[in-house]
């Protein structure tokens, strides 16, 4: 509160990229939470909210004939072009907003203030929805070859890792403990996905302090008893997803790579995937080429190329392939590792999940398993978010990359997701919106110390809600397919419009097959209730004159009373397909001439 | 070259054909001299996406064909006619051809012996470029279908005249090239103002590239503004005028009123034209109107660019980089923006300032024809059902003079020096696929039906596409000939193909963005042979079939609600004496 100066500036234009000459007029207000935009002029008041949070930057711009513009661009990948009448209220404005878009601490984020008049109850209750101990039990965890460990429940041997963790039956404690100690932030090798069908497993950790030439046996124990778990092959794959300079330059530093020789049976690969700053200045470049006003085609390829962007991308799904060509045509173990293997790896191995089980193609999979492999491995989403003021080179959209390389993956595979694009963003936008507690911290550790989960609410049980609008119409189930394998030539990637220019309209096709075919999922229920409504009637009626025609009179009134409601909603409903049917006629009639 | 053309003696070849090609002639011709080795058994042939088949391949005059013999495994049947170009090397005595089709198909075929397939490759490249059209297999080919409604006459001149009659009196159809003379590319009838004779048009047909003298594209009945197409006029380095061309074009402005030029051309290039007798309409003697200039490149530039971006699809690289740079270095997408944006000029200068416009470029039958195409698919909701793209295709493509002939005789895979070809028809149905893509419910058709047409622009067993004007259609006897590809498209079992689903007739406008990232490439017909559409056709089934089950479902309801009321109506009566 205390940074809100101006609360309210009145006459203040909102540019619009496509017509700059008709910008909107209306009132601008500021409130604890959000920038709220209200258009004067216009008769429906359209309005625009954006989050403080969301702000990635705010700049104010050199004043102009027309007033003191002020430029944001939001962490969504929206462009807001204010233009204020008087440079005092920018001034102030822009001031509140640098305070605001990232608090000093972590109370003052939005969670700790949101709420949504919920009971308390249900409040914890949905802390619960995403339970990671039945999702190992999915996984067929514990068997004979993996057990969980609670042997970092006080956070002591690693405190970036999750207290319950999932290891090789055959690792002894001293092993465990002797490798993290041999791990860069003691992030020793623990699994991350178990194949059922070859017992295969997909293991994460951080690189190996081994310098030029140092050694560890219990960390060569470790791996050997990760590829031990898994009969089915005599060796396993330590994929390091560093370009292997990077990975050369750590060795002076104490840390490095696995020697190949000094572990039994691995296979050591590089699969090149590039460091967050690469990745925060390559986005930089990208949302640029995205915000050019009117580009020619060449200026656009040419700056989407320079950006590096989809060669990144493209690089984390060749390296999730990887994985799971090894899982699924070697029947190998892989052990993946970046330098502290909560970025890359995380990319990576949730990829690789994504491709090998179709149950983190539904909703609550893919819940559960951002919650795995991001949240509870420690995936620093406050520094790489930008959540709290602080360090610039922390932020990087690792994240970002990971839903990318899903959007990728639906457009080749249409029928794979129970979700559609929309479930993305909307988690994209959650994840940088601090308005559940979920995002917020860098580890399990931080999250309780911040009593997230008595302070703050759960986003999935909200999104739950709201699953009818993030369901894929054209989703073929769990059987559909079992294995994804895309192809990846460069030309199947292309620029992700409905993330990148979310906010330009104009951009986008003007009628949504999406929401076309969402429509008809709702038609359906509803005539199939009105079905069964009619058929209830029908034998009502029906039934009636058999039992006692002289008497039916009487029936003949009841029945149609009993369902006056229904048959009302059913007539509105009617009308949107009597338009639908004309269509069709329509069609038939051209046909016909 | 003598060719002859006799029965085939190859009886055993019918034997194999159990093809779904339904265009095997009845009488079959034999290219005898160009067919060196009619047959060659233990051949490998390599298809995309497709297992590996071992068959007999058969030479016949218009097909190269190879069987396995066997029911579960579909025989190849190619066109020569849509074979671009050949490649063949050998390892030892085995040879291997590879095939490039003009749909961008290419194919692979093993041959085992030296002799036999260097007879075979030089068969094809004799057979696949036949100088005369009336050896193509058009001519040849019988249709196995009956003909309900013949293509050769369902669009024609005068129905289109009746539609705009009806609205308006201010034009009339002129006979005045019925013999093609005054202008060699336009068809006998065309629409033309009202208040000028059939004298004038002849004068100022003499001032026009080609006697394209302008004619009447489009009428705008919601506004009754007009789209006019010419040939650039033969101002020349003196700046020679026509007071009839003026008279003529005044005479399609309303009192007061202002229209605009649009020439496809950039300033520069229209400068140039005046060294060769082109140029362009001076302000000074066309007072009332307001001239624009795009750049819609030049065809020899298309095809060039049609070619750099067929070679990055067909790159197998894995480097990102290099693909992003050779799409961007192919222009393919920047002609694509370009042909939509003037498209869209044209369109708003009538729909949204309410003038009338001309368009033309150098000759007025390539880039001119994309953009009043185009524009009226943006302007008229009748152009986007099936029905109404074909009428649009014949009207200001096939009738209004577009080379077919010298524009799709090669595509991207052509070795030789490009003279005539390219590929400005198959900008045109990007463009259109890009339309379709913004607005996916406003389009009667689907994709494949675009990519139909453009499979047979470039080898086709139909007439429609031969030609490079009405005139060479009329003498080279077409439509007694040949059979015309709508008369085939039409019957609903094929067309139920090309239906789209999601199409609800809409009556607006629909401006699409010309934004470089709403401009998409074209995957159905650049990627389509690069990799497997499964996925993406199980998608469009599954589409279908959400659709076809809510209106079952839909139409349940509705019988249950008549019986219900029936059987309360009746009690009803009975209850009420």
């Amino acid at each position: 509160m205390e940074y809100i100066t101006t609360p309210k500036v009145e006459q203040v234009k909102l540019l619009d990229r496509y017509t700059p000459k008709k910008p909107a007029i209306g009132t601008l207000y500021l409130t604890t939470t959000h920038l709220i935009y209200v258009e004067t002029a216009s008769e429906t008041r359209k309005e625009t909210w954006i989050l403080h949070h969301h702000i990635a930057t705010v700049e104010k711009l050199a004043l102009t004939p027309a007033g003191c513009p002020l430029l944001i661009h939001c962490k969504n990948f929206r462009v807001a072009h204010f233009v204020l009448p008087r440079e005092r209220d920018c001034q102030d404005v822009f001031q509140s907003l640098l305070k605001l878009s990232q608090p000093a601490k972590y109370e003052e984020l939005y969670a700790f203030l949101y709420n949504p008049k919920q009971d308390e109850n249900d409040r914890r209750i949905g802390w619960g929805a995403v339970n990671l101990k039945m999702e190992f039990e999915r996984m067929g965890l514990p068997n004979d070859l993996w057990e969980l460990t609670d042997l970092n429940k006080n956070y002591g041997i690693c405190s970036t890792y999750p207290a319950e963790l999932a290891v090789p039956k055959a690792a002894s404690n001293p092993t465990i403990v002797g490798s993290s100690k041999f791990r860069s932030r003691g992030r020793f090798p623990v699994l991350s996905y178990f194949h059922k069908e070859n017992s295969a497993a997909i293991c994460r950790c951080s690189q190996p302090l081994s310098g030029f030439s140092a050694r560890c046996v219990e960390d060569e124990q470790m791996l050997q008893a990760i590829s031990k778990a898994n009969p089915k092959s005599s060796y396993m794959y330590v994929v390091d997803t560093r370009p292997k300079l990077n990975a050369m330059a750590n060795r002076a530093a104490g840390k490095g790579y696995e020697n190949e020789d000094h572990y039994s049976n691995i296979r050591f690969q590089f699969v090149g995937i590039e460091n967050i700053h690469v990745m925060r200045s390559s986005l930089q470049k990208l949302v640029e080429v995205c915000a050019v006003k009117s580009p020619t085609m060449s200026d656009y390829l040419t700056g989407l190329e320079n950006s590096g962007w989809l060669r990144h991308i493209k690089a984390i799904m060749d390296a999730g392939i990887f994985l799971v060509k090894a899982v699924t045509e070697e029947n190998a173990s892989v052990l993946v590792h970046c330098s502290d293997g909560w970025d890359r790896t995380a990319q990576v191995c949730s990829l690789a999940a994504v491709l090998l089980d179709p149950y983190y193609r539904t909703m609550k999979g893919l819940m559960v398993l951002i919650e795995k492999e991001w949240i509870s491995m420690g995936h620093k989403f406050t520094q790489r978010c930008g959540h709290l003021e602080g360090e610039p080179k922390e932020v990087s959209p690792v994240f970002t990359q990971f839903v990318e390389c899903l959007w990728h993956l639906m457009e080749q595979y249409p029928c794979a997701f129970e979700f559609n694009e929309r479930y993305l963003t909307e988690i994209h936008d959650h994840v940088y919106a601090c308005q559940f507690g979920n995002f917020i911290g860098n580890c399990e550790k931080e999250r309780l110390e911040m009593k997230l989960q008595e302070k703050t609410y759960n986003i999935w049980p909200f999104l739950l809600e709201k699953i009818q609008q993030f369901t894929n119409p054209l989703y073929k189930g769990l059987f559909y397919i079992d294995v994804l394998k895309p192809n990846t030539l460069p030309f199947n990637f292309k620029l992700w419009c409905g993330m990148y220019n979310r906010f330009d309209n104009g951009m986008h096709p003007k009628q949504s097959v999406l929401d076309y075919l969402l429509t008809l999922t709702r038609q359906k229920i509803e005539d199939e209730e009105k079905v069964e409504s009619l058929q209830k009637r029908l034998a009502a009626v029906d039934g009636l004159p058999e039992r006692g025609c002289s008497d039916n009179v009487s029936g003949g009134q009841a029945s149609p009373v009993s369902a006056a409601p229904l048959s009302f909603t059913g007539n509105e409903a009617v009308d949107i397909f009597s338009h639908t049917n004309g269509t069709e006629e329509n069609s038939k009639a051209s046909l016909a001439t | 070259m003598i060719i002859t053309a006799t029965v085939s003696r190859t009886a055993d070849r019918e034997a194999t054909g159990s093809s779904g090609d339904q265009s095997k002639p009845v009488q079959k011709m034999e290219f005898a001299e160009l067919i060196k080795t009619p047959r060659v058994d233990g051949v490998v042939l390599h298809r995309p996406f497709m297992p590996t088949v071992e068959g007999t391949l058969c030479l016949t005059g218009h097909h190269l064909i190879l069987s396995s013999r066997q029911d579960s495994i579909e025989e190849l049947w190619l066109l020569h006619s849509n074979i671009d170009s050949i490649e063949k090397r050998f390892v030892g005595s085995l040879g291997t051809i590879v095939v490039k089709c003009k749909d961008l198909r290419v194919i692979q075929l093993d041959i085992p012996g030296m002799e036999e397939c260097l007879n075979i490759a030089s068969s094809i490249e004799a057979l696949s470029t036949l100088d005369s059209i009336t050896l193509m297999y058009p001519f040849f080919h019988r249709p196995m279908f009956e003909v309900i409604e013949d293509g050769w006459n369902l669009f024609l001149p005068e129905e289109f005249f009746k539609d705009i009659e009806s609205s308006t009196d201010e034009w009339r159809l002129s006979s005045v090239n019925k013999d093609f003379s005054v202008c060699p590319t336009y068809p006998a009838l065309v629409i033309v103002p009202k208040a000028v004779d059939d004298d004038t048009l002849c004068k100022v047909a003499t001032f026009r590239h080609g006697g394209r003298f302008p004619v009447l594209s489009y009428y705008h009945k919601k506004n009754g503004m007009v789209m006019m197409r010419a040939g650039q006029p033969l101002t020349g380095t003196n700046g020679r005028r026509c007071k009839e061309d003026e008279k003529l074009i005044n005479a399609t402005l309303r009192v007061g009123k202002r229209g605009y030029i649009i020439d496809t051309r950039t300033i520069g290039v229209a400068q140039q034209a005046k060294a060769r007798g082109g140029g362009f309409e001076q302000e000074a003697n066309y007072p009332q109107w307001r001239r624009i200039h795009k750049a819609i490149e030049r065809s020899n530039i298309l095809q060039e660019s049609l070619i750099k971006l067929v070679e990055a699809c067909n790159d197998q690289s894995q480097n990102m980089d290099r693909w992003l740079s050779k799409l961007e270095a192919s222009n393919w997408q920047t002609h694509v923006k370009e042909i939509l944006t003037t498209a869209c000029l044209a369109a708003q200068c009538i729909d949204r300032e309410g003038a009338s416009v001309l368009v033309h470029g150098t000759e007025g039958s390539d880039s001119t024809l994309q953009v009043t195409s185009l524009a009226q698919i943006i302007l008229d909701p009748g152009c986007r059902t099936i029905r109404g793209f074909q009428a649009l295709v014949e009207r200001e493509w096939l009738q209004a003079g577009h080379p077919f002939q010298q524009r799709c005789v090669q595509s991207a895979f052509s070795n030789s020096k490009p003279r005539w070809e390219a590929p400005v028809f198959l900008l045109f149905l990007d463009c259109v696929w890009q339309i379709l893509h913004q607005f996916p419910c406003s389009f009667q058709f689907n994709e494949h039906f675009l990519v139909l047409l453009f499979e047979h622009a470039y080898a086709s067993q139909f007439g429609t596409f031969l030609g490079n004007s009405p005139a060479e259609r009329v003498k080279l006897k077409l439509p007694q000939k040949t059979v015309s590809l709508w008369s085939w498209v039409n019957r609903p079992q094929e067309m139920e193909r090309y239906l789209n689903p999601l199409y609800e007739a809409n009556s607006l406008v629909i401006w699409p963005s010309v934004a470089p990232q709403s401009l998409l490439l074209w995957e159905g017909v650049f990627l389509r042979w690069k990799r497997s559409s499964k996925c993406l056709d199980e998608a469009f089934e599954e589409m279908v079939h959400i659709i076809e089950c809510n209106k079952e479902l839909q139409s349940k309801v509705n019988a249950l609600r008549r019986q219900l009321a029936q059987l309360e109506t009746g009690d009803g009566l009975l209850g009420t004496p």
